[in-house]
């Protein structure tokens, strides 16, 4: 039945190890060099134009400029306004979506009939495309026509109009944190819902015995258990908080003024749009990546340490 | 609401043996609190699902009802945003409307559409080169990304790689990098090949994008097949590779097919790397569905019309994956 190559035992069993191992360069080798060519040589180059100054769609070639551009960019009050932007709504949409679905898991922790239906109408959010869901949420935040305004009780804008959020530089950025938390609290919600489907029943059943109250029960079994998973999720969220881009250039572009301006949108700007300071950009990225990488470097760190249990 | 229904049960037949024998009265405080937790959990879900019952109501109204204040919760539907979606339109003045109207029966139904909007139809719509490209360049790029991804999940699953894991978190830290710091180079490599605004170019990026994902859940998905089935067939005879193609392909296939289907929604709700390395040859679909501004004012009728098009598919498949939904999101990380 199975084509049958059993004349020489011994050298067929070594030529298999010998063609185990070219299989496995073989098989691996297409994926590394498609990496290195679209993200390690990237990174380089970027690297040498950071120290340069160039322009991608001018003729002229790079200009050696040593630490100028970094310079420039880490004394401009610009840049560093940008970047508490873009903390702010870090820390605000990944705070919100931390609590917010952390309660939600505990509300879906226990199943009932049509848990899982309800659970993946929850996670529907998520999977859509950012800049779509942006864009239409646009016409949701309009003070007079859209929804929410009507639902937080303005029903009739014409004798009281609501407050406008995408035209005000002190509300943008809370509108953008709002579509934020309505797209990713499901992320978290399902990454802590994993966290508490894998607690022990055991532990409670002590508990129980011990007559332990249900705060203690909460604080001493349930948190500790899920935080590994929670820590995930709030680390995940954060690298891609520092790279958001889609959600933002869906709803203001950085508007009104620079009030939603991040630092994504704002190297976007700067490397692209208009401006085509290619070599500046690249330093002002470069930033960006060395923060990314410190907060990914916790995350797989974390990661590793969450599989090693499980 | 910290309580389980474990423990709230224990506690409550303690407190009836301590205190009362009335335990029907205690299990149906423990009933309350559930019919409670489900009556929230479906209000809550209907609630986070209001913008997208949203757009698919705006999909259907006329821009005079999408854009009215208050908000219209009761319409009459229409076409008119699907038809002018696909279409291209010139805006027709009082004289040329009547001209039209005078000839209404030579005219198609979503003619008739149009011009009750005031319209005359001109011609197909960007939007469906958009959508095209949208469709060839998320599927040619996943058959690659799952294809590579495959090779080099088994190897990593099955043989002791030197530096693996180094290796696998190399591949997982790609997918970190904010789009535009890879951008910028990469358009410059681009526009000095020809790449730029290529189908190729794109599938091509997408394909690397997507491998740090496939390889990772892929890993995965073969960890779980027990080595013993393929070792069975290697003392049968079978070489490694038809080992790999007969029993542990077929064994995989569910994991594959999950893989795929992630694969298929990074690349189809792709923004950054088209907006910025596609111009008009190539151009996808999230960045033109912005750009849908449609002939004077905004026609949010044809834009929802668009976002619902482009968001279904995601939504239908987010419910045939709802098992692997955990693992796509964590990168196979997480598994349940």
């Amino acid at each position: 039945m199975f084509p049958a190559n059993h004349a020489q035992p011994r050298g067929g069993y070594q030529q298999r190890q010998l063609s185990d191992r070219s299989i496995q360069w073989l098989f691996i080798t297409p994926t590394l060099i498609l990496l290195a060519l679209f993200n390690i040589f990237p990174l380089f180059y970027s690297l040498y134009l950071s120290f340069t100054d160039f322009s991608a769609i001018g003729t002229a070639a790079p200009v050696w400029v040593g630490f100028k551009n970094f310079s420039t960019l880490l004394n401009d009050p610009q840049i560093w306004k940008y970047f508490a932007t873009t903390g702010r709504f870090a820390f605000l949409s990944v705070g919100l979506q931390t609590v917010l679905g952390f309660a939600l898991a505990m509300l879906l922790r226990e199943k009932f009939r049509g848990s899982g239906l309800i659970t993946t109408l929850i996670l529907i959010p998520m999977m859509l495309s950012p800049v779509v869901v942006g864009f239409f949420w646009k016409s949701i935040f309009n003070p007079s026509s859209g929804i929410f305004n009507y639902a937080l009780g303005y029903f009739h804008p014409a004798s009281a109009p609501g407050p406008s959020w995408l035209d005000s530089s002190s509300r943008a950025l809370w509108a953008v944190v709002i579509v934020d938390v309505w797209m990713w609290t499901p992320f978290v919600m399902l990454l802590c819902l994993s966290g508490l489907n894998a607690i022990p029943d055991y532990l409670y059943e002590a508990a129980a015995i011990d007559r332990a109250g249900s705060w203690f029960q909460f604080w001493r079994i349930t948190l500790p258990q899920v935080l590994p998973l929670l820590m995930i999720a709030v680390l995940f969220r954060t690298i891609e908080a520092f790279k958001s881009f889609d959600l933002v250039m869906g709803m203001t572009g950085g508007g009104p003024g620079d009030s939603t301006e991040l630092v994504a949108v704002n190297l976007f700007r700067i490397a692209f749009e208009g401006q085509w300071r290619t070599s500046y950009a690249s330093a002002l990225a470069y930033i960006v990546l060395v923060i990314i990488m410190a907060i990914s470097n916790v995350y797989i760190r974390n990661l590793n340490k969450v599989r090693g249990e499980g | 609401m910290a309580v389980t229904t474990n423990s709230g049960t224990d506690k409550g037949i303690d407190k009836g043996v301590n205190y009362s024998t009335r335990v029907d009265k205690v299990g149906g405080r423990v009933q309350t609190v559930r019919t409670i937790r489900i009556a929230a959990s479906v209000t809550l879900a209907f609630l986070l699902l209001i913008p997208v019952f949203w757009m698919g109501a705006t999909a259907f109204k006329v821009r005079a009802d999408a854009i009215a204040t208050p908000p219209k919760i009761v319409f009459k539907p229409t076409l008119e945003g699907l038809i002018f979606l696909f279409t291209d339109r010139s805006v027709l003045n009082q004289a040329r409307s009547k001209r039209l109207k005078a000839r209404i029966n030579e005219l198609n139904w979503y003619e008739r559409i149009a011009l009750e909007g005031g319209q005359q139809i001109t011609g197909p719509s960007e939007y469906v080169t958009r959508l095209r490209n949208s469709v060839i360049i998320a599927g040619s790029s996943t058959v690659l990304a799952v294809a590579l991804g495959l090779l080099a999940a088994y190897a990593f699953s099955r043989f002791k790689v030197k530096g693996e894991s180094d290796l696998l978190f190399f591949i997982l830290s790609t997918r970190m990098l904010p789009p535009v710091v890879v951008t910028i180079p990469i358009f410059i490599m681009y526009t000095k090949f020809g790449l730029h605004d290529t189908h190729i170019g794109l599938i091509l990026l997408y394909t690397v994008f997507n491998l740090s994902l496939t390889v990772w859940l892929l890993k995965g998905f073969m960890d779980e097949i027990p080595r013993e089935y393929e070792e069975a067939a290697m003392v049968d005879g079978y070489t490694r590779m038809q080992a790999f193609r007969k029993v542990v392909l077929p064994q995989a296939i569910t994991g594959i097919a999950a893989t795929t289907v992630f694969s298929l929604i990074f690349a189809w709700n792709e923004y950054a790397f088209a907006l910025m390395l596609t111009s008009e040859k190539a151009r996808t679909a999230p960045p033109a569905i912005p750009t849908i501004m449609g002939r004077g004012g905004m026609e949010w009728g044809t834009i929802a019309a668009g976002s619902l098009g482009f968001l279904i598919p995601v939504v239908v498949v987010t419910f045939a994956l709802r098992q692997y939904l955990l693992r796509g999101v964590t990168f196979g990380a997480i598994r349940q």
